[in-house]
């Protein structure tokens, strides 16, 4: 499981980079055994805080240890890490523009059989209107461990989506990544299909299902913000209609944030996401994924209704 | 123990203090002199005999740290800041002007000297204990106050960081409860009760320290008594007056966030003077 789970990724490439870099502190709150916490509590056990079931004062003592110069990661499930700390990651990080880093894991759908109280369907709106947030939602593994590293060398805060179950690698091995530049992963020049996190697979699947009816063009857009219009435009040029996919709600995530961009542009765009709803418990991720309309069968259904439009 | 040279400088500074905040409300807008006023003192002593600072290097790393999780009275720590020369005391009659550097609440960005942002209640504690955290993995030997409010111990996340800090024995936080027993609203003990407060702090494992708010030898010793680490973060609860000093605002529920009139404000000044 460990080349295609994002939070394994997450936590060895922590452990990695906390070898050379001793500023890297990690905070978990109770959970360090699912975020993967534990393997630099492990490696680095003075580095490591492990601060009770209390995400509130776990994220404002990150604010505290950024003020002292260290680069805080604060773990939890995303609707704690981003949710139940809102206000403390507004007030005490981003005002401020600290160098915190909070990992939202088992984001999304992903922790199934939790049901909706675990479920982040909307982590992505909440923390992208927060002034001087950079928001990123890696697409698989290998894209995770790239991630961290650019977390570490980004000055200020940062919030990353993972997810909790094993994800196919999709994207190309060795790219490091580049905040706010999204990139295509397969060419095509009809529609071009935005996903991200675990989207991006769904979307290839359907681009290769349609591939002798459509040119479909996928791209992956791992950070969610700071998304310009430019680097939309690039990504989607030549391409007439532009469909997003993504888990998480179709209010305020990644639909929203292409929308915003491409805003004075005249081209049809449609989404595949939740539609305003909670999640729900399931017995398997896929299960769950399907009750939401989050399959490749619906991106290849929604991308056939915009070919219509155009 | 203290010289009376001493001790009637820092009454002369904790005055001025108060003057300062009056001057920077002004007249005709809202501000906060009541939670400003009671504190004033301790704020004083901190400032201008406790702490370890340097006003000509803010980010002097081998420093005392002062944070203000009652971010409603930033006004009596830009006073300080300003007294202490972190910037001109002049600027501060233009606090809470659009875009200025001294905002409503403190902001850790815009202000020199400002070490946490604050203003939503029950963060400061957490944020000073991740920094003496921080501190002690860089090997600074350097100590982190926080000032809270009384009303604010409603807030559950103060005591999340009560028990943290006790769990990591943060014998170099020291809080500090500003006790003049008013909210915003009405009397604590009245409103939402969130007294007694010593055998709360008590059974999170903090050692407890208690002294006059306004007796300025009493605070000097109990600042030097916390100095003296026992392997626990250390609470001092003062108790306080709220709008201590300016006769017409003393215990007087309007004044949390009141405003003067030219009249009110020309006897407060002078009350101070």
């Amino acid at each position: 499981m460990s080349d295609t789970n994002q939070r394994i990724a997450y936590g060895k490439t922590l452990v990695e980079l906390g070898k050379e870099n001793k500023r890297i502190v990690v905070l978990d709150a109770d959970l360090g055994g699912s975020t993967m916490g534990k393997l630099f509590e492990q490696a680095y056990p003075e580095r490591h805080f492990e601060c009770g079931i209390a995400e509130a004062n776990m994220t404002s003592m990150a604010a505290g240890l950024a003020q002292a110069g260290m680069i805080p990661f604060t773990n939890s499930f995303a609707v704690f890490a981003g949710g139940r700390a809102y206000d403390q990651i507004r007030q005490t990080i981003a005002i401020g523009e600290l160098n915190v880093k909070i990992c939202g894991s088992s984001a999304g759908l992903s922790d199934f059989g939790d049901g909706a109280t675990h479920q982040s369907v909307e982590d992505l709106a909440v923390m992208r209107a927060i002034p001087n947030m950079t928001v990123l939602s890696p697409a698989d593994a290998r894209e995770t461990a790239a991630a961290v590293k650019a977390m570490v060398e980004w000055q200020g805060p940062c919030y990353i989506r993972l997810n909790r179950n094993d994800l196919n690698n999709v994207t190309p091995e060795g790219k490091p990544f580049q905040i706010g530049k999204p990139y295509v992963v397969r060419e095509g020049n009809e529609i071009a299909v935005l996903a991200t996190g675990v989207m991006v697979e769904k979307a290839l699947e359907a681009a290769y299902t349609l591939k002798d009816k459509i040119s479909v063009r996928v791209v992956n857009v791992s950070t969610i913000k700071p998304l310009h219009t430019a680097a939309v435009k690039e990504v989607i040029a030549g391409c007439k209609g532009v469909v997003t996919a993504e888990e998480h709600s179709v209010i305020g995530g990644l639909g929203s944030a292409v929308s915003e961009c491409l805003r004075l542009e005249r081209i049809p765009i449609d989404f595949v996401g939740i539609r305003d709803r909670f999640g729900s418990s399931g017995h398997c991720y896929q299960d769950v994924l399907e009750y939401y309309g989050l399959t490749s069968e619906h991106i290849v259904e929604t991308v056939l209704e915009l070919y219509k439009e155009i | 123990m203290y010289s009376d040279q001493l001790l009637n400088e820092l009454r002369e500074k904790a005055r001025i203090l108060r003057r300062d905040v009056i001057v920077s409300i002004g007249v005709g807008v809202a501000g906060h002199i009541g939670g400003s006023n009671s504190a004033a003192d301790l704020v004083a002593a901190l400032y201008f005999y406790k702490m370890h600072h340097d006003p000509k290097t803010p980010k002097l790393e081998d420093r005392d740290r002062f944070l203000l999780s009652k971010g409603h009275v930033a006004i009596l720590q830009y006073a300080a800041l300003a007294e202490s020369g972190y910037f001109p005391v002049e600027d501060l009659k233009h606090t809470k002007e659009i875009g200025f550097y001294l905002q409503g609440h403190p902001d850790v960005q815009k202000t020199p000297g400002i070490e946490a942002g604050t203003g939503s209640l029950g963060q400061g504690l957490s944020i000073g204990l991740g920094m003496a955290l921080g501190m002690r993995l860089k090997g600074i030997d350097r100590r982190v106050y926080v000032l809270l409010g009384d009303g604010e111990l409603a807030e559950g996340q103060v005591w999340e960081a009560a028990m943290a800090a006790s769990a990591y024995h943060a014998d170099r936080l020291v809080a500090i409860v500003d006790q003049n027993g008013l909210q915003a609203n009405g009397w604590i003990e009245e409103r939402y009760n969130s007294y007694p407060i010593r055998e709360k702090w008590e059974s999170f494992g903090w050692r407890v320290l208690e002294t006059d708010g306004h007796d300025m030898e009493q605070i000097l010793t109990v600042l030097d008594d916390a100095s003296r680490p026992e392997g626990k973060p250390t609470v001092i609860l003062a108790k306080t007056i709220k709008g201590k000093g300016v006769s017409f605002a003393e215990n007087v529920v309007g004044f949390h966030n009141g405003m003067l009139t030219e009249e009110l404000y020309r006897k407060a000044l002078a009350e101070l003077s």
